[in-house]
């Protein structure tokens, strides 16, 4: 039993994770586990876990979204730059409703672009996506002259800052992300596809399958999730700008590689990111209380990384 | 086939340089001057040096993210032990002490990838944060402005010096042969030397490689190796021509970086990359940074510029391969 936990991927995973929240409560007892801790967690983890998704489903197919917190930004941007011109009186329910279509739509494009650049001209995602993301900021940059937008409608706060039977709502909107995600990789056609097309392209194609199709589909997807995510981000900041969570990118794609997943694509599991995500977030707050420096968290993200891959190591190399 | 290929990046890279000043040229005459080329080669040469380092990785297969926090941590950790130990120690001593920090700091990416052979991008971002986080927690977060003598010494010494007819002083610093050496030594390494031909030849094709003999691993640990050193000189050369060594400094830098390279031509899939490309796409990149605003584009737009050329230059090529592939098949 214990040595199959430890044979998979996420088994292991899931043991590191134990570990650190069981370490964290241990060290700082009373106020890891005090409510106030364990809620904050949960408001702050959802935006950089969307965008994690984001980049585990690009992954999948062995490429990789680096315009992620571009997107997120550029759709946040519209959203804000929209309600401010259009909010009148009133809580602003309608109009928000109407700029989350908007940013929504916004995060689309730009994902349907990394889709069709990756796609049909055939650049590879790091070089695709990199410039892009360097678009989609510089054009957030571009509309705002570099400035934060602010004065939002008092109904945007709900996003980031409410609650739904006492449960926050930047973590009913990841569960339900999640959950979703996890099902369409499972369970549809499209999932299916993207997971081969991750492990064999050419085989891909010879058996028939619009590659270009499932990719344009992938990269998309990933676009509606940055957006998601940066709307969740201007509400709890009560604003939009060009360079919020610019130390988003490196995260989400070390939660991705952290989570399991293959980064020449292939495999994935939505349970690996979202163990990731939890042990980031305890590691990340449980050093918070222990008052060490943001550097210091740095430096130790990036150890996990590598220990992890080393760990990783073995599964791997007999996949490939 | 033998005339100008307009397929390859530096034809591409060069004709949009020479559009560049020219538009900046009619828009201001003044753009066509000294002052505006000594601009140019300063800004290239941290840029430019790391920018061979990056080549030499895309070349092999690869790609090196870490090299900021490489420079920042070699540039701030030498400027502290030239501060607090030996504020005398003249500049090429300290000068390869930062370059000796930035190879030892390499040879980790270098264990990491080539013996336990992890994927290049996620190591190097890995020890990107790992460096980094390790500066600023254990070595200092302080700006030092008041710089050691050596150091200050060594951005004063000046190759060319000189006043424009309108008043205006420009000036080159030795700091540009410094620049000039490393692409003189990387050609002959890449060029005449087997070890060249073997990065090459890992990244065009790492199982044949191996077949006709090559050591890929010790060819890939001598590969991260260079880069931190490439990395390290380009730290202290930056900290002594800003005369303030600045821990935050350099980490950001990395993506324009690898950018410059691949307009260049460079492939991420490796094998493919010159260093004549590589210079021509720093200079464009430099451009853009600097001037932007001489043909008439706010600066604000400057990260739009950049993607696009990034877009543009890789994307032309990609295309063409892929139709290339199409007609074959």
């Amino acid at each position: 039993m214990i040595s199959r936990i430890l044979q998979s991927t996420e088994g292991r995973l899931a043991i590191i994770t134990l570990a650190v929240f069981v370490t964290m409560s241990v060290l700082v007892p009373d106020r890891f586990l005090s409510p106030a801790n364990l809620t904050s967690m949960a408001f702050q983890f959802p935006e950089f876990a969307i965008l994690a998704l984001a980049v585990a489903v690009a992954m999948l197919t062995g490429g990789i979204d680096l315009s992620v917190v571009g997107a997120a930004n550029l759709s946040a941007v519209t959203a804000a730059l929209f309600m401010g011109h259009f909010a009148g009186e009133g809580t602003g329910t309608g109009i928000l409703i109407a700029a989350i279509a908007l940013s929504l739509a916004v995060g689309l494009v730009t994902g349907l672009f990394n889709g069709v650049l990756v796609a049909i001209f055939g650049l590879p995602p790091i070089l695709a996506t990199l410039g892009t993301g360097l678009i989609y900021t510089g054009l957030a940059i571009a509309m705002t002259g570099g400035s934060a937008v602010m004065g939002l409608p008092p109904a945007v706060a709900w996003v980031g800052n409410g609650t739904i039977l006492g449960i926050p709502v930047p973590l009913v909107i990841f569960a339900i992300l999640a959950a979703a995600l996890g099902w369409i990789l499972k369970h549809t056609a499209f999932g299916l596809k993207t997971r081969m097309f991750g492990a064999n392209p050419l085989a891909a194609r010879y058996a028939a399958m619009d590659t270009d199709r499932v990719l344009l589909k992938v990269y998309a997807l990933c676009g509606v999730l940055s957006a998601i995510a940066g709307l969740i981000v201007m509400s709890r900041a009560n604003s939009a700008k060009a360079d919020y969570g610019s130390s988003y990118l490196l995260l989400a794609v070390l939660i991705a590689v952290l989570g399991g997943v293959n980064p020449y694509g292939g495999y994935g599991r939505i349970i690996g990111v979202i163990l990731a995500v939890l042990s980031m977030q305890f590691l990340s707050s449980g050093l918070n209380l222990l008052q060490v420096t943001n550097f210091a968290r740095e430096m130790i993200w990036g150890v996990l990384l590598i220990g992890v891959m080393l760990l990783n190591l073995v599964t791997f190399r007999r996949r490939s | 086939m033998k005339s100008i290929d307009w397929a390859r990046n530096e034809v591409l890279v060069f004709a949009v340089i020479v559009a560049f000043c020219a538009l900046a040229a009619v828009s201001d005459p003044n753009f066509l001057s000294i002052p505006t080329l000594t601009d140019l080669m300063r800004n290239s040469i941290v840029l430019g040096i790391f920018a061979v380092g990056a080549m030499v990785v895309l070349v092999s297969g690869g790609i090196d993210v870490s090299f900021t926090a490489v420079a920042a941590f070699a540039m701030y950790a030498t400027t502290v032990l030239l501060r607090d130990l030996a504020p005398d120690m003249p500049w090429p001593l300290a000068f390869a002490i930062a370059t000796l920090i930035g190879a030892v700091l390499g040879s980790i990416n270098g264990v990491l990838i080539a013996f336990c052979g992890l994927p290049t991008l996620i190591v190097t971002l890995g020890t990107l944060s790992v460096f980094r986080g390790f500066l600023l927690t254990f070595v200092g977060t302080l700006q030092i402005s008041n710089l050691p003598p050596a150091m200050r010494d060594f951005s004063r010494w000046m190759m060319v010096r000189g006043t424009n007819s309108d008043g205006s002083f420009y000036s080159l610093p030795w700091a540009f042969a410094a620049l000039v050496i490393i692409v003189a030594a990387t050609w002959f390494i890449l060029n005449r030397t087997m070890l060249g031909r073997a990065i090459y030849a890992i990244g065009g094709a790492p199982e044949s490689a191996r077949r006709i003999g090559i050591d890929v691993r010790k060819t890939q640990f001598f590969i991260y190796v260079f880069v931190g050193a490439l990395a390290g000189l380009a730290g202290i050369i930056h900290a002594s021509m800003a005369r303030i060594a600045n821990p935050f400094d350099l980490v950001g830098l990395e993506l324009s970086v690898i950018a410059a390279v691949v307009l260049g031509g460079a492939r991420l899939t490796g094998g493919v990359g010159t260093l004549t490309g590589t210079l021509l796409g720093v200079a464009l990149i430099v451009l853009v940074r600097n001037s932007l605003i001489v043909i008439g584009i706010p600066s604000t737009w400057q990260s739009v510029a950049i993607g696009i050329l990034i877009l543009v230059g890789t994307g032309l090529p990609a295309w063409q391969a892929k139709r290339a592939e199409a007609r074959e098949t």
